[in-house]
């Protein structure tokens, strides 16, 4: 497996899906921890669009892989490897999101933060360090207020990079809708950092 | 074209979706209005610092017990 992965300053290049793929079917537990260290942080993020507690996110995530070690011997490759794992997510967190929205009483899901991280788990390091905490935390604040779909998309592409195509077969949603749902997220978080970009005088 | 429809289209113009006939328009009225200027950087801007926020992953319990599973699943499948 070593030698499939080239870490170049920090970015990994993975493998094609057929050798990942094939070295989860034969139990390669290295393959499993570099995906599992790749793709959960994002997996995290997006599962939060559609439950109500970081908790729950995490046991979203926790659900999906272990459905993807079960299903792994299915995958076709009809699509990448990473959009059928994120599209197991995605139908995962939804049935969640369902369930949760019919037995949890809607004035307890605003009692958590927004974002639903603790400060504690937010890590720091360089990026952390180049975005001031006061614009972090307008964004979690003005991201927690979105509608899922909304946040889905804009999780997907601004804060993961992902290319809209992909994001569209993710969320099974067309690029004209994909597009507008995108749209309004950055309209809503930028209209929520409006006072402080106006109060420092611009961007 | 007006400052709304100029708003409305960011997204669309930095998909690089316009149409060839809005692009010019939605250009000209960029050189033309400061304020809109203004909110396309401010857009901009939001987009970047939403690509430079950390992302916690999962804890090390969660960990652990996903590569364990990984590992007592591949010991079951008959090789």
């Amino acid at each position: 497996m070593s030698e499939g992965v080239v870490r170049l300053g920090g970015v990994t290049d993975f493998p094609p899906d057929p050798v990942i793929v094939a070295g989860l079917r034969s139990g390669d537990e290295e393959v499993f921890a570099l995906l599992l260290d790749e793709w959960s942080r994002g997996m995290l993020r997006l599962a939060r669009s559609y439950v109500s507690t970081a908790a729950s996110a995490e046991e979203v995530v926790q659900d999906t892989w272990l459905a993807v070690i079960r299903a792994v011997g299915t995958f076709e490759g009809r699509s990448s490897l990473r959009t059928w794992v994120y599209r197991i997510l995605v139908n995962t967190a939804r049935r969640r999101g369902e369930r949760e929205s019919r037995t949890i009483p809607v004035s307890s899901v605003g009692g958590e933060r927004p974002d639903g991280v603790p400060p504690e788990r937010a890590e720091g390091g360089p990026e952390g360090a180049a975005l001031a905490g006061e614009v972090r935390e307008l964004i979690d604040k003005a991201v927690g207020t979105l509608p899922s779909r909304q946040r889905a998309v804009i999780t997907l592409r601004d804060m993961e990079g992902y290319g809209s195509d992909e994001v569209c077969e993710i969320l099974s949603i067309s690029p004209a809708n994909q597009r507008v749902l995108l749209h309004r997220a950055r309209a809503a978080v930028r209209d929520h950092l409006a006072a402080y970009y106006d109060g420092k005088g611009g961007p | 074209m007006n400052c709304d429809e100029f708003a409305e289209l960011v997204t669309a113009y930095l998909d690089d979706a316009l149409d060839d006939s809005s692009r010019p328009l939605f250009l000209d009225h960029m050189a033309r209005c400061s304020g809109c200027t203004g909110y396309y950087g401010q857009f901009t801007s939001t987009i970047t610092a939403l690509g430079e926020l950390p992302a916690p992953g999962l804890s090390p319990q969660t960990r652990s017990h996903l590569l364990t599973a990984f590992r007592e699943a591949s010991s079951e499948k008959p090789e």
